[in-house]
């Protein structure tokens, strides 16, 4: 069974690889970058939604603020990090850095997301469901104040004309084509991290833990130790996402840190599916070309944003390769002669 | 002129009662959340949005209908209230089944429809308010204007009273008994959805009430709630949302310290909350007034 799923989602994965090779031709490839890049941060977010069952409604952290590192890196270098304490006064340690190349850049943001994580999820996996919302998203609320008022994020402006120098010393990533290859085959790499990361006995601990985190405790799992190391996963994907999108867009800007960004990212995988393995990918599809299609309409996309929550919530909670999973599940299910609950636990996140 | 810790206490006290004010729309705001999670298990994330309906409700009546501030403080949290009632008989009265997750991310969306058609309809720069009480006194050691003191004694008169209708009336034992067992409630033949839908409108009251009471200090703006029901999140897991009292206490405290963090070290008046959230789940994870689960 396991394997007949895997092989599917393998083809389904190739498909989609085979679909994106060819994609360019056809649609504006910064257009298709900016969908990977939350492809990968609603991938990212669905580990821990899907799989843990910890709703985040601070994930934006990690996307801006490695968005916000990686731009520094590859425009300025330098960096300067306080050492001390408030009152006692700060004293600031400079590590004289070149420019960094792009893939140097977007390793940076990452480390420096999966560093963050590690942070903020030491505190926020203390509490559960609501309030574990509650508190990432009061946290991020702290990065964004943190990213408003530190010197090197240029406050309101942001960091702008982020250079694109060539990738390795060799690609030519300010050429879109080229770099949007780039972009697809770091997406491919994160997406299989977190496939490998679910269908692993690590990631059998972690749904156990979604679906009952006392019994998973009374098993002798460090169930803290796994929820702290999934979070780590999930900010660091979530951070390599931001990384790359501030090196396509040559833009690390306030946006990206914002609650908004948090919620958009929820919409997302909602949308797409919550615990289904392609969910985020389409819902990230469907919500990029919307926000496209609608930027004319300003406070308009803000209303549909949250019609689309209200909507997906009340009638289709699986999203939508969740309902499609369901239906095929049917369809097998009479085929065969017997009935198949429709979605299952697929489709729920726990409490 | 001397001084206190190195500052010119009008400064200190000035930003003491700012600490007040802000921590009183804090409690007002935090005490509406809890008492709507106390029975619901929602979390009301489109509380902060009914905020900012609130001071836009007052400042429709006050344009429009020339109704003054006065009549507004009544009118506006019966007329939220009314919608916050519509909202959970329509939407929310659904999800109760379901994982509590899902009432949250229902609120949110319900947060952005409404900040964005009150942004489409009034743009986000916001509209002014005049105050109903100018003028102040002089304490000798800072100025009281007259408008502040009635927010934080008006909003210390309607905690309390929340307290002792919660707490101490008959009323309050019914809705703390449904809080525990609403089936039982039920079986003893006390009308429990119906109470559920009246909690919520009071609830969303309580937030419209602070909206107008805001009304003339910051400007009427659509984005006025979004950012303060963050903050109020963390202060309703700082306190834990276990007691009303906690959640009063907690409010003000906390807008006390954001005050004084101000005057000495402004550069984390923005986040000192969030630190001390922070170190609160470290040492306390249910909270100050919380229950361990």
């Amino acid at each position: 069974m396991t394997t007949r799923r895997t092989s599917w989602d393998m083809l389904v994965l190739a498909a989609f690889v085979v679909l994106a090779l060819f994609a360019p031709l056809a649609i504006y490839p910064l257009f298709l970058m900016k969908v990977l890049c939350f492809a990968l941060f609603a991938c990212a977010f669905n580990l821990l939604i899907g799989y843990v069952g910890l709703l985040s409604f601070g994930h934006a952290m990690f996307f801006g603020f490695a968005a916000y590192v990686s731009g520094h890196l590859a425009k300025v270098g330098t960096v300067s990090l306080p050492v001390g304490l408030p009152f006692v006064g700060w004293h600031w340690i400079t590590i004289p850095l070149p420019p960094l190349s792009p893939e140097l850049a977007i390793l940076g943001g990452t480390a420096v997301a999966a560093l963050l994580g590690l942070i903020a999820g030491f505190v926020a996996i203390r509490r559960q469901g609501i309030y574990f919302a509650m508190v990432t998203l009061a946290l991020a609320q702290m990065v964004y104040f943190f990213c408003v008022q530190a010197p090197f994020t240029g406050g309101e402006d942001g960091i702008q004309a982020i250079p694109r120098r060539p990738l390795l010393g060799l690609l030519p990533i300010t050429d879109g084509f080229v770099f949007y290859y780039v972009v697809l085959a770091i997406f491919v790499i994160g997406f299989l991290i977190i496939y490998r990361t679910i269908h692993s006995p690590f990631g059998q601990v972690l749904k156990a833990i979604r679906e009952n985190e006392a019994r998973a405790i009374s098993l002798g799992y460090a169930v803290d130790r796994f929820k702290l190391i999934a979070f780590v996963l999930s900010a660091a994907l979530a951070g390599l996402a931001g990384a790359t999108k501030a090196i396509v867009f040559q833009l690390a800007s306030l946006t990206d840190v914002t609650w908004q960004m948090s919620g958009e990212v929820v919409l997302m995988t909602l949308v797409g599916g919550m615990g289904t393995v392609f969910g985020p990918i389409v819902g990230a599809g469907v919500i990029v070309a919307m926000q496209n299609y609608l930027a004319g309409f300003g406070e308009w996309v803000l209303v549909i944003q949250g019609a689309i929550f209200i909507v997906t919530v009340l009638l289709f909670r699986r999203g939508i390769v969740g309902e499609i999973i369901a239906l095929a599940n049917r369809f097998k299910g009479k085929r065969e002669g017997r009935a198949e609950p429709a979605g299952q636990a697929h489709s729920r996140p726990a409490e | 002129m001397f001084e206190l810790l190195g500052v010119p206490p009008q400064a200190l006290f000035g930003q003491l009662l700012l600490g007040l004010i802000n921590g009183a729309f804090y409690a007002l705001l935090s005490l509406g959340l809890a008492v709507i999670f106390g029975l619901m298990n929602v979390i009301n994330f489109t509380h902060g949005a009914q905020y900012m309906m609130g001071a836009f409700v007052a400042w429709m009546l006050l344009t429009y209908l020339g109704i003054p501030y006065w009549g507004a403080l009544v009118l506006v949290p019966i007329i939220v209230g009314i919608t916050g009632v519509i909202i959970e008989r329509l939407f929310i009265s659904r999800l109760y089944h379901l994982d509590h997750l899902y009432g949250l991310l229902l609120t949110f969306g319900l947060a952005l429809m409404i900040e964005g058609l009150f942004r489409r309809e009034y743009g986000s720069s916001g509209l002014p308010y005049a105050n109903p009480l100018p003028g102040g006194t002089n304490l000798g050691f800072m100025f009281l204007p007259w408008y502040r003191a009635w927010v934080v004694a008006i909003s210390l008169i309607v905690c309390f009273g929340t307290w002792f209708m919660i707490e101490k009336t008959q009323l309050g034992s019914y809705l703390r008994a449904a809080t525990e067992r609403p089936d039982l409630v039920q079986a003893f033949g006390i009308n429990v959805p119906r109470m559920i839908t009246l909690t919520y409108g009071f609830g969303v009251g309580l937030a419209a009430l602070a909206g107008v009471l805001a009304a003339p200090i910051y400007s009427v703006n659509p984005t006025m709630g979004a950012n303060l029901i963050i903050v109020v999140f963390a202060v309703v897991v700082i306190g834990g949302m276990g007691s009303i009292m906690g959640s009063i206490l907690t409010g003000f405290g906390l807008g006390v310290i954001e005050g004084l963090t101000k005057v000495f070290y402004p550069e984390a008046s923005n986040t000192v909350i969030f630190i001390i959230m922070a170190i609160v789940l470290m040492i306390r994870p249910q909270g100050l007034f919380g229950t361990p689960r």
